[in-house]
């Protein structure tokens, strides 16, 4: 029915009694785009759903669909009459209906000849045609997700907003369940705004992240430029497992136990924290560096306490002199290598991150 | 390694034998006033039957499914309708008015009656009021409507047994429909669609376990239906036994009763068929209420003002403003200081009674984990259903033959001469209490234990304790607050029993419910409402618990915080209004 529709939020704020939810916050969302808000619980993204879907009146602020206006100063849309669809959490079906009669809820404006037909096929192509007469409780926590994803699409609603649309999943289902609803969303072109706290999900799924934190959107961008260019140690914490180390910038250098690096352009003198990805270290033998050409005698060295087993890698801990906790290395190394041995290790560059102290 | 404890100790058979029987004879104290009532009933009440069936059972019969039929729609309105203004609406007030709403709990349903004939009386402030204002000194040259006919009655008893109803849906609607009614309002519903597609048919069996519940009630009254000139079976049993002393009679229109009761729980249980399929939803957030401005919050306000005016507000307001008259013009009599004591005595027996046994029952369902202990359990709980005359005429013969055994056997002896021991001594009004109320505490100490985790239980046996320690050591003290809150509704419950108080006390022993009645009956208002200002203001007490109560789960669900499942079995099963848990044992293990 109605085509992929545009979504503009403009300066929304919202309390809930002192707690600031919504904090100032403005995001455009292309048709047809998926669009995660990625935080930790509590940061508000869920308010911001709700916002858009009607269900919560902001205290300041305007949401456009498609350019019309659906909340402003003395404006709001009811939710019935906004063509946003929404799926919850708790996928929200009804337990007195039928499976069908479910999906078939949302299209009580048409005559039911259209309406019956319309929802049949919605239920069809989540692959749930043969439930249609059963009950919701009869059915697997992943089917009545995917019952949730046909009913809310299936009146044709110009945005999908999803709040955490897969945590209720387990979690070797959760990878098909997630393939098959992009799929779905991208075959209806359909624009979607999907609530999650899991960055791995928002980078699967996103055509771009807002990632949020206490109400405010600190970043907008694709998977890749959040993951390379995070922009504070908040950002790249929530992308990264990194190692950490306080140091400080003098004339554009950072001198730190593992060697000096070159400060960022822009990078004002004084305390920074240095991050390195775990997996931007390769570590070597000292002793079979026998070979070893100019530069790796250079290289830091530390004392490997610790090697685990993780299947595709292993992780390393390495004792560094200077630093204050182990360095934290992923990565394949010469299978001789066993605690207490000495390694160097060679840093790379490109997974190097420095953040000022106002960055956090 | 073993010899510390065989493994039969450790499952502690003989331990949990011993439990079960004294269950088992808790169960039988409880069903032998039925058999009883079965027996007498059997005896035939020779001549009086053919009477009884052509011109008392029928007019019983009619009028109590009037009755029932009437208060049940309004019941069922004002509750469904209250509790959707109270969840779906914000207005100004609202959150006073949500636990207002509960109220008329507090006031026995012959206290409004008695408040109302009172008011509205010819002679009374209403009718004098409206004549003052009219300008008319004939009393008779304005037409009034009579409280006194079966429309005042079932308007009556349904303004003041509302709140069930009221208290079962609101929590439905609040808990179990929250994100529904979203995602209904997402999917294009309105608001009045909402209501009656998903609201409603979701609410249907907390409708039906509140709306029975009411029932129950109003088919136990006596003092209402009886003032306002309705005959009632409750009516009829008191009148068979108390004007012609014909027990079996009694006890065959108590049996017609008991049909009436399960007719009622078979309906409830039909109604609440689907149950189990809809108490699915996992998290708890009130659906975002529509702020009312203007004239439609006047309107909400005054829609939910009216309940508590009528069904509270007025009464109470009457009898204590009589009541406080009566004290400044003539002080409190020292015969209404006997009663409150009768009162306590008797009350405060019963709830230790209930309370032991009702811990004893449920401890012993817990323990023993087979079928038995819990069919024991619901046995025990039977009580509640039976209305009070029913139970009374069911005890009456078995105390009376004790009585004289007793008496018999002590003559001769010791050539004692102790009179009846038992009916004598308030004792049968104690049991009577047990009966109708252990289901209040049994079900408080059950809901109590099924929070707590079996693990616990295995805890304690793993560390020497056998099954009656663990009970004693580890569930009592954590159960405590259950019990309490079980044992005080109990108490406030015996407080206000009408129709077994009258039939079961010891002559020349009044409490203040049947000092109350006697007044009324006799149609003297004097020392009247202090007794009933009493009885109000101690039910009151459960009224603010459970008000608070529900405050502290809307707190938690305006931050949207907490365990969703748990919190809405808690509401669907309320300790406070336990009978809720002893009408709904199905909801409670279906849910586990």
């Amino acid at each position: 029915m109605s085509a992929a529709a545009s979504l503009d939020l403009q300066n929304l704020r919202q309390t809930f009694g002192k707690t600031l939810a919504v904090d100032d916050v403005s995001l455009r969302v292309e048709p047809g785009e998926i669009m995660c808000l990625l935080g930790h619980s509590g940061c508000g993204k869920t308010s911001l759903l709700r916002i858009v879907a009607g269900l919560e009146r902001p205290d300041a602020g305007r949401v456009l669909i498609d350019g019309r206006d659906v909340v402003g100063p003395d404006r709001f849309t009811q939710p019935e009459q906004r063509g946003v669809g929404m799926m919850f959490q708790d996928y929200a079906l009804f337990p007195h209906l039928t499976i069908l009669e479910n999906v078939t809820f949302g299209l009580s404006r048409l005559p039911a000849a259209k309406a019956g037909p319309l929802a049949a096929s919605a239920l069809a192509r989540v692959g749930l045609s043969r439930y249609a007469k059963d009950y919701p409780h009869m059915l697997s926590g992943g089917e009545q997700q995917r019952v949730a994803l046909a009913r809310a699409l299936a009146p044709g609603p110009g945005v999908l907003l999803m709040d955490e649309p897969f945590s209720n999943l387990d979690q070797r289902m959760r990878e098909r369940i997630r393939e098959e609803t992009v799929a779905v969303l991208r075959e209806k072109g359909a624009t979607a705004v999907v609530v999650t706290h899991d960055p791995v999900e928002a980078m699967q799924i996103a055509d771009r992240i807002a990632l949020m934190r206490a109400g405010r959107i600190l970043q907008i961008g694709t998977a890749a430029e959040l993951y390379a260019r995070p922009g504070s140690l908040f950002a790249a914490r929530f992308f990264c497992d990194l190692n950490e180390i306080e140091a400080l910038a003098v004339g554009g250098r950072i001198a730190t136990p593992l060697g000096a690096f070159p400060a960022p352009p822009g990078l004002p003198d004084g305390q920074v924290t240095l991050c390195l990805r775990p997996f931007g270290v390769t570590l070597r033998a000292v002793d079979s560096c026998a070979d070893s050409s100019a530069d790796s005698a250079l290289d830091p060295v530390g004392v490997l306490v610790q090697r685990r087993f993780l299947g595709d890698e292993d992780l390393f801990h390495v004792a560094v002199e200077g630093l204050a906790a182990p360095l934290r290395v992923r990565g394949r190394a010469a299978p001789a290598l066993q605690p207490g041995a000495r390694v160097s290790l060679r840093v790379d560059p490109n997974h190097v991150l420095v953040f000022g102290r106002n960055s956090v | 390694m073993r010899s510390g404890f065989s493994s039969s100790a450790f499952f502690g058979r003989g331990g949990e034998r011993s439990w079960l029987v004294a269950s088992a004879c808790v169960a039988l104290l409880v069903l032998a006033p039925f058999v009883s009532l079965g027996l007498i009933a059997a005896q035939g009440s020779g001549d009086l039957w053919p009477h009884i069936l052509a011109y008392v059972l029928p007019q019983a019969l009619r009028d109590t499914a009037i009755l029932l039929a009437g208060v049940g729609v309004v019941v069922v309105t004002l509750g469904v309708g209250l509790a959707w203004l109270v969840t779906a609406y914000e207005f100004p007030g609202r959150r006073a008015f949500d636990w207002a709403l509960l109220l008329p709990l507090a006031t026995p349903t012959y206290i409004v009656a008695y408040a109302y004939l009172d008011l509205m009386h010819p002679i009374g402030p209403v009718q004098t009021g409206l004549r003052a204002l009219l300008g008319l000194t004939d009393p008779r040259a304005l037409w009034f409507p009579d409280v006194r006919t079966m429309t005042g009655c079932v308007l009556l008893l349904g303004f003041v047994l509302y709140p069930y109803v009221y208290l079962s849906t609101r929590a439905m609607f609040l808990m179990q429909a929250g994100s529904l009614l979203e995602a209904a309002r997402t999917l294009g519903a309105s608001r009045t669609r909402v209501f009656f597609r998903v609201a409603l048919p979701l609410a249907r069996p907390a409708i039906a376990v509140g709306a029975s519940l009411a029932l129950m009630e109003a088919l136990n009254d006596i003092g209402a239906s009886e003032f306002l000139g309705v005959k009632t079976l409750s009516v009829s049993i008191y009148a068979t036994w108390i004007n012609r002393s014909n027990l079996p009679g009694a006890a065959q229109i108590a049996l017609a009763m008991l049909l009436v009761v399960v007719a009622l729980i078979l309906l409830e249980r039909w109604a609440r068929r689907r149950e189990r399929y809809v108490s699915q939803a996992q998290r708890a957030r009130r659906a975002a209420p529509l702020r009312l401005k203007g004239w439609r919050a006047g309107l909400a306000i005054a829609l939910v003002s009216a309940p508590i005016l009528v069904g509270f507000l007025l009464p109470a307001g009457h009898v204590a403003s009589e009541a406080w008259k009566r004290v400044r013009f003539a002080g409190v009599s020292p015969q209404i200081w006997q009663e409150v004591l009768n009162t306590i005595l008797v009350a405060g027996a019963a709830t230790l009674v209930a309370a032991t046994l009702g811990f004893l029952v449920a401890a012993s369902a817990r323990l023993s984990r087979a079928p038995v202990g819990g069919a024991l359990l619901r046995a025990a709980s039977l009580g509640y259903a039976a209305p009070g005359t029913v139970v009374a005429i069911g005890l009456m013969t078995p105390l009376f033959l004790l009585d004289n055994l007793i008496a018999d056997g002590l003559e001769a002896a010791f050539g004692l001469s102790v009179g009846l021991l038992i009916s004598g001594s308030g004792a049968a009004l104690v049991y009577a209490y047990a009966v109708r109320f252990l289901t209040i505490s049994a079900g408080g100490v059950e809901s109590g234990l099924a929070k707590l985790s079996p693990s616990l239980d295995h805890a304690a046996r793993a560390l020497g304790q056998t099954a009656g320690g663990a009970m004693r050591r580890v569930h009592l003290p954590l159960i405590r607050p259950a019990l309490g809150g079980a044992a005080l509704l109990v108490f406030v419950d015996c407080m206000k029993e009408l129709p077994a108080t009258l039939l079961l006390r010891p002559l020349n022993f009044e409490t203040l419910a049947t000092h109350l009645y006697g007044e009324a009956a006799r149609g003297t208002y004097e020392d009247g409402s202090v007794a009933a200002t009493f009885i109000v203001l101690v039910g009151l007490i459960p009224v603010v618990m459970l008000a608070r109560l529900s405050r502290r789960r809307a707190l938690a669900w305006d931050k949207g915080a907490g365990d969703g499942e748990a919190m809405a079995r808690d509401l669907l099963l309320p300790e406070s209004a336990a009978a809720v848990s002893a009408s709904a044992p199905p909801a409670q293990r279906g849910g586990a």
